[in-house]
């Protein structure tokens, strides 16, 4: 098919294109619908959520008010925060390593590392359930205070949170300029300072992004949560799954909508900090 | 010649797997020296900058720089420092902080480091960009940076990695000048990496010719374009017309030969080993005439013009002499009307005083 070009039109401004709009419609409809209906459903009068009667506020009180979902949101929040600060670091320096690095087995090892990302999550999620049930972890760590009987899922989240940043991180490092790093030396910085004002630096805009990545991953984990949490730790999708089994409620939907919003922030707050990194290179 | 600031002695790198990038190179280089190792890409020049910049390590051999031994030295502890091909600006900090990073890390005091930087950003011109990032500026403004944040430092010696050849050609000739006389009001020794032997010759005081990890000639300018050792070097150093040579016999200090198309002729030589040996001659030494020429001694030879390429101030002839000889011959447009004044297929003279030849035994 060749298509005639207007004038003013390149080859390559399929933005202009009429097909390509209606296509590009029809995907953002077919993304955000689902996610608009469940914020306006928040607002919903009816009880049941399913026809639309006015609007309210009230859902979002009583959600307030629900002590079980806050206590759940509370825990998803510790846990994403936790998870996300050592899959960061964790995360940073195996991609440091790989990129820096030469050892036997290497490929390996690389490939090994990744796992977490591509096997099933029912089949991770089982295999840390075993493991902290013969460790005896389960029972030792669901005894202990809050935020300490949080310590499995947070284990569990960091294990396969921490690929996900050292993928983001090492794609960042390729196109590390090495001649920077021996300028740093060459002007009389330590293998330590090199590190920290070069390095770091050229790497921050990866280490944002893998760290929203695992926060959100974390956040909304439902799978692997589930198989690791105990009966007193219960995180916000499994409580929801569970809120669910008997009927949406508008209440879930405004406790919902207010995850997205946390979501969105930490993206836009993200971004805003990754900007002026960008012009960087 | 004053004091030693480098001595290289019997320096190799040798990679595993049999790539042999400096082959023993011993060289000396005086304080307020600019030097410059001059070769083709992949001669090995690079490699031992980085070795006196301690980035690389040699396999065998010595670095003194100011009398003291480098073997142990990392690099941020030596008293050099480089500018990088690329630059190397760091993207994240201004150029302020550019320059005085070198000097952060090494604990100066913040006002001095304030001092320091502004004075260099100063040497340089660029205080008008102190608040500038290196990707709101152009190269050769970058370039300036990476010189200022070596400079501030103060170094016995600075390594420059082919500083220009990046930048366009006006801008080249600028900042040529501009680093002869920045090195002339510094006083720091400067070495320079360059595959430009134009940028050598107009630059450096001192040039070492290096082909395949090994030092050909070391020598000043004039001296290695007017007495080249070798071929390699009378080769890469300009152009010149190589011309092979049967010795026959020695008296004085002039060899008698044999030359291929130009018949017999006395060359100066201090000794000539062996029978055989190459005649070099410049194009520019070279004269066309269409008479034949008059004098003693002259070495003369009848030829064709094959070919006339007119650069304005000269232009370059190729005349066939014969023997399937073609030398190359420069002629200075000296009037606006005549131009070189002959033209392809003509029949000329092609003569030189065999003063201007050089004998090349290896």
């Amino acid at each position: 098919m060749v298509a005639t070009l207007k004038p003013g039109q390149g080859p390559l401004d399929y933005a202009s294109r009429l097909w390509l709009k209606i296509l590009f419609g029809v995907i953002y409809v077919m993304l955000y619908i689902p996610i608009i209906t469940l914020i306006a459903f928040s607002f919903n009068t009816d009880k049941r959520g399913v026809v639309w009667r006015g609007f309210t506020l009230d859902n979002y009180v009583k959600a307030w008010n629900n002590d079980a979902l806050i206590e759940a949101m509370t825990n998803s929040l510790m846990i994403a925060f936790i998870a996300t600060i050592f899959a960061t670091v964790i995360g940073a320096m195996v991609a440091l390593m790989l990129w820096r690095f030469k050892f036997p087995f290497k490929g390996s090892y690389e490939a090994f590392m990744g796992l977490p990302i591509v096997i099933p999550e029912i089949c991770m999620g089982v295999a840390l359930l075993l493991f902290f049930n013969f460790s005896g972890m389960m029972t030792a760590v669901i005894a202990m205070p809050w935020p300490l009987n949080l310590a499995n899922i947070i284990i569990a989240h960091i294990a396969f949170c921490f690929p996900f940043v050292t993928v983001v991180v090492r794609s960042r490092l390729v196109g590390f300029n090495r001649q920077l790093e021996e300028a740093s030396k060459d002007l009389g910085a330590t293998e330590w300072q090199t590190f920290w004002n070069v390095i770091v630096p050229f790497m921050m805009p990866g280490l944002i992004a893998g760290a929203l990545l695992a926060f959100t991953l974390s956040l909304d984990d439902f799978v692997i949560t589930f198989f690791t949490s105990g009966p007193e730790t219960v995180t916000f999708p499994v409580k929801v799954y569970s809120l669910v089994r008997r009927g949406v409620s508008p209440e879930i939907n405004a406790a919902s909508t207010v995850l997205i919003a946390i979501t969105v922030v930490a993206t836009i707050i993200a971004m805003k900090l990754q900007a002026p990194e960008k012009s960087g290179h | 010649m004053s004091e030693q600031i480098v001595s290289i002695r019997n320096v190799s790198r040798r990679y595993p797997g049999g790539v042999t990038a400096v082959d023993d190179v011993s060289l000396d280089i005086a304080q307020n020296e600019f030097f410059a190792l001059l070769g083709p890409s992949g001669c090995g020049k690079t490699t031992l900058l980085r070795m006196i910049s301690g980035l690389d390590t040699p396999t065998e051999g010595q670095i003194m720089i100011g009398g003291q031994d480098m073997a142990l030295t990392p690099p941020n502890l030596r008293p050099t420092n480089m500018v990088f091909q690329s630059y190397a600006v760091f993207p994240h900090m201004t150029v302020e902080q550019n320059v005085g990073y070198g000097l952060k890390v090494t604990g100066v005091e913040a006002s001095e480091i304030k001092r320091r930087t502004a004075e260099a950003l100063e040497m340089v011109k660029l205080s008008h960009l102190a608040a500038r990032k290196p990707d709101q500026m152009s190269g050769g403004q970058r370039q300036r940076v990476a010189l200022a944040r070596a400079l501030v430092k103060r170094p016995k010696v600075l390594l420059l990695d082919e500083p220009l050849s990046a930048l366009d050609a006006k801008l080249r000739d600028g900042m040529r000048l501009e680093l002869t006389r920045l090195q002339e009001t510094v006083g720091i020794t400067f070495i320079i990496v360059t595959h430009d032997q134009d940028e050598a010759l107009s630059m450096a005081s001192r040039i070492a010719v290096m082909d395949k990890g090994a030092i050909q000639q070391i020598a000043t300018p004039s001296e290695l374009y007017e007495q080249p050792r070798t071929r390699f070097v009378a080769d890469f150093i300009g152009k010149v017309n190589l011309i092979d040579a049967a010795v026959l016999g020695q008296k004085g200090g002039k060899v008698s030969c044999l030359a291929q198309g130009l018949g017999n002729m006395e060359v100066g030589c201090e000794k000539s080993t062996g029978d055989k040996a190459t005649i070099a001659i410049r194009p520019e030494k070279l004269k066309i005439s269409v008479s034949e020429p008059k004098g003693a001694g002259l070495v003369k030879t009848k030829g064709t013009i094959r070919d006339v390429a007119y650069y304005g101030d000269t232009s370059h002839i190729v005349a066939d002499i014969g023997e399937g000889l073609d030398l190359s011959i420069n002629v200075q447009n000296n009037s606006r009307t005549g131009g070189s004044g002959v033209e392809r297929g003509q029949k000329v003279w092609v003569h030189f005083d065999p003063a201007d030849a050089l004998l090349l035994t290896e």
